[in-house]
């Protein structure tokens, strides 16, 4: 019984925050003279049309790869706020290399995923060297080197990378990658490609699972973000800690972006999509840094955008549904906080009242 | 002097926290311009007391009176207000900062709007030449001496207008030669009618400095005394208690056979020695107790030898091999146990399962680990058989430890430390905060881990627990091995008076 209890306690996360953002979006809209119940119709019935269902899962799959890379850092309190800048640079890299190698298509697809995680850690790897060596605390690093991808990605594809100019041609991009290196869809949802990286990022999701729960190295990581004194006494090295996680941060965030290169770019172009290591920073808040949390955030966070796309068209402002994801990752946090202090204070409950059982029944055995 | 009310008068302060009463009924009078030392042990209740004194905690009851009138302090602000100042043990200096940023950093004197550094230095200037504490408020704090940032923390302390001074171990940092000069400096501000509450656990440096002394023991007052009217060993004994152990005759298992063998081992923090040529043995079926006041060494001592701070002099060698350079990983699988002396801060992961607790420390080992995987299996099947063994009171293997009461989790420790079979045990304050039950407990299973034939290094505070369990017993002062004692022979209070320098080696 005890058990339900808990298990509905933290139900109320997701429903709590739900609930939270329709309602603080219904102010916003009424106070800029819309009707929330008309937005929210449009977008309901906007949002479960099947291209959306697709196009949804599509948003969600670099979310939830960007998610995951956030996370691990997370889970041994290092802040890789430079997932951003190490997707970004990795995909540039991945393409130009996939475009410039010919190999038999699984291979290709393996080669270019290998470039893009190699790159990925390289870039993070800075960010950890710098805090091992130097201290330099790694919010300050990766936000440093975020910038300095941003100008380095403009500067190689203009000037190294670029496809030579076609005729007429003014698109700045890199050169297409063979159909060797792409990944055709994995289905159609209402003629809209569902694109077929979503398996490889399930996969990843499950390894990153067994990594961090069933390893030795995850138990390590774990332990060092909870009482780092103690992961030091108990044989873990701080800084190859560091490090390791770094280099596996950026190597997962390296893959960010190859759902949308291999499905549907095939090279890296200016209108390949930013910000997503930034939203990964809240997909992995709100996923409370668990895959499967990860990925439920990612669809939310992929529908919303989604269905966002209608009220556009209605003359809503669709900037409203930012607020809305703020709320969702203010409420996620707070009740996640509020739930944690309540399963804590009833557990040790539980177990003085068990303990205290225990030692009764002891002491009968005794006398 | 006794027609004027005390500067500062404490009186039946109680202050619990959970499980623990820290002060219990505690009087103290401080008269106006005179040093009164508080001594007492660790834990006894000192830094609770001053904490109350400065705002930083509330009593649960009792009074606090400056110059006869009752004072209520919601907060340090409160304090400093009253006039109190306190100068913490670690400082808090911001040391890119010049001395004059630094004294008015949180009182920042303005004019219009803007800072008035003009004043602040001329004040300082005055201050320091006045009180004796001299002071360039132009300098820059990191280029300054220990002892020159202690006096940045006084005159801080000075410019925001208090005349009752908190000094917290103020010697403890401090170098021989420092100690004189802040002794005069003491007294120089004694002159110019500033009171001073010195806390120590130094009984020579109280007797020098103090006009009257106040001990604590248990969180109890125990005494006020004058420092004409005692002895350092009088004085120890009162810290110490004069409740006498019962040391336990018992065969000794001590063999030849040397596992844990220290040499030379040297550790520097920053200009000063923490650790300084510490050399001993310790032979399979042997515990060697090292008995001192907290902040001597003991840390450096122990962090030396599980591999966290790199020794700058000497070596560690663990069964014949040598292991001065193997990381702490190594030295665990390679047999060296640690029962930290901060059981939740280094010991435990108070949010996770039992069962990853157990495996803390293990973690590369079997039934914890098969090759690069966890085996949670054999894992939860060892924390099941050492909540029996070891008689943890707790529901089961997956409750989190924070669940556990602190006797129940110094059990879980101690379990998982020794069924991992060590050849060396390291055991810091093994016994401390815990209560009477599992305080017997833990004694026993040191007991039987010597019996095993452990090498056991038991570091602590409590003398009856060294004296009762040691087979060899060494007195840590100030970084040193200065004695050897024999456990069989020697009482806490002559152990109390080599611990706090009252007794120098080879006197006894």
């Amino acid at each position: 019984m005890k058990r339900w209890r808990t298990r509905l306690l933290w139900l109320l996360v997701p429903v709590s925050a739900i609930v939270l953002a329709v309602a603080v979006s219904s102010l916003v809209l009424l106070s800029i003279g819309e009707s929330p119940v008309d937005a929210f119709r449009s977008m309901f019935r906007y949002g479960t049309q099947a291209n959306s269902v697709a196009s949804m899962i599509n948003r969600a799959v670099p979310l939830f790869v960007a998610g995951l890379a956030v996370a691990i850092g997370f889970k041994m309190n290092l802040f890789n706020i430079g997932v951003e800048g190490q997707y970004r640079i990795a995909t540039l890299l991945a393409a130009a290399a996939g475009a410039a190698v010919t190999l038999p298509a699984p291979l290709h697809i393996a080669f270019i995923m290998l470039v893009a995680m190699v790159v990925g850690a390289a870039w993070a790897s800075i960010a950890g060297v710098l805090k091992v060596k130097r201290g330099v605390h790694e919010v300050v690093s990766t936000i440093m080197l975020n910038s300095i991808a941003t100008g380095l990605v403009a500067y190689l594809l203009a000037n190294h990378l670029r496809k030579p100019a076609a005729g007429s041609e003014l698109l700045i991009a890199t050169p297409q990658i063979p159909p060797s290196g792409q990944l055709g869809p994995l289905t159609q949802l209402g003629g809209e490609d569902l694109r077929s990286f979503l398996l490889l990022a399930i996969v990843l999701g499950v390894a990153v699972y067994v990594l961090i729960w069933r390893t030795r190295f995850g138990y390590d990581l774990r332990a060092s973000g909870i009482n780092p004194d103690a992961a030091r006494v108990s044989g873990v090295d701080p800084n190859k800690m560091i490090m390791r996680t770094m280099l596996l941060s950026g190597a997962i965030a390296g893959l960010i972006g190859m759902s949308d290169l291999f499905g549907f770019f095939h090279a890296y172009t200016l209108d390949v999509p930013t910000g997503i290591g930034f939203d990964g920073i809240a997909v992995a808040l709100v996923g409370l840094n668990h895959p499967v949390g990860i990925a439920i955030a990612a669809l939310v966070f992929g529908w919303v955008d989604r269905a966002a796309q209608i009220l556009d068209l209605q003359g809503v402002p669709k900037e409203v549904i930012i607020i809305t994801k703020g709320v969702i990752i203010f409420s996620v946090v707070i009740a996640y906080e509020i739930v944690r202090r309540l399963v804590l204070s009833q557990e040790v409950k539980t177990a003085a009242e068990e303990t205290r059982r225990l030692e009764e029944e002891k002491e009968t055995v005794a006398a | 002097m006794a027609e004027r009310a005390p500067a500062v008068e404490l009186k039946g302060i109680t202050k619990t926290f959970p499980g623990v009463v820290a002060n219990d009924d505690v009087n103290l009078a401080v008269q106006p311009s005179e040093i009164h030392a508080v001594v007492g042990e660790n834990g006894a209740g000192k830094s609770t007391l001053m904490k109350i004194l400065y705002g930083m905690l509330r009593p649960d009851s009792g009074t606090i009176l400056m110059d006869g009138h009752e004072v209520h302090f919601r907060s340090p602000k409160d304090a400093i207000a009253a006039g109190i100042g306190m100068v913490h043990q670690h400082f808090m200096l911001a040391t890119n900062f010049t001395v004059l940023e630094n004294v008015v950093l949180g009182s920042e004197p303005a004019h219009a709007g803007a800072l008035d550094f003009g004043r602040a230095r001329a004040r300082i200037r005055e201050l320091s030449e006045s009180h004796g504490v001299p002071l360039d408020p132009d300098r820059l704090t990191e280029d300054l001496a220990v002892g020159e940032r202690q006096r940045v923390e006084i005159v801080k302390v000075l410019f925001r207008g208090a005349r009752i001074l908190i000094l917290d171990e103020p010697t403890a940092v401090l170098v021989p030669q420092e100690v004189v000069e802040l002794f005069g400096q003491l007294r120089e501000l004694k002159e110019q009618g500033v009171t001073i509450i010195f806390i120590s656990h130094k009984l020579d440096e109280v007797l020098e400095i103090a006009d009257s002394i106040t001990v604590i023991r248990g969180g109890h007052t125990v005494k006020t005394v004058k420092p004409e009217d005692v002895t350092a060993r009088q004085l120890a004994e009162l810290m110490v208690g004069s409740d006498l152990p019962i040391p336990e005759t018992r065969e000794s298992t001590v063999t030849e056979e040397v596992l844990l063998s220290v040499q030379g081992l040297g550790v520097r923090v920053g200009e000063r020695w923490a650790l300084e040529d510490a050399t001993f043995d310790i032979h399979h079926g042997e515990v060697v107790g090292i008995a001192g006041v907290e902040g001597n060494g003991q840390r450096e001592l122990i962090e030396a030898l599980i591999g966290l701070r790199k020794p700058d002099t000497g070596t560690v060698v663990l069964a014949g091999t040598d292991m001065t350079e193997w990381s702490t990983r190594r030295r665990r699988e390679n047999g060296l146990g640690y029962i930290p002396e901060d059981r939740q801060g280094r010991g435990l992961l108070l949010p996770s399962p039992l069962w990853e607790n157990t495996m803390l420390g293990h973690q590369t080992l079997y039934p914890f680990a098969r090759g690069p995987w966890i085996n949670k299996k054999g894992a939860r099947q060892q924390t099941e058989h050492l909540i029996h063994e070891y008689g943890v009171m707790t529901p089961g293997p997956d409750t989190s430890a924070l669940a556990l009461s602190g006797g129940n989790q110094q059990k879980l420790i101690v379990g998982r430390e020794m069924t991992a079979a060590p050849k060396v045990l390291i055991a810091a304050q093994p016994t401390r905060g815990i209560d009477v039950g599992a305080q017997a407990a833990v004694w026993e299973l040191i007991r039987e881990a010597r019996a095993l034939g452990l090498a056991l290094l038991l570091i602590s505070a409590d003398l009856e627990e060294l004296i009762g369990l040691s087979d060899t017993l060494y007195v840590i002062l100030r970084g040193r091995l200065v004695a050897e004692v024999d456990p069989a022979a020697v009482t806490p209070e002559e152990l109390g008076s080599y611990m706090t320098g009252a007794t120098k080696a080879g006197a006894a």
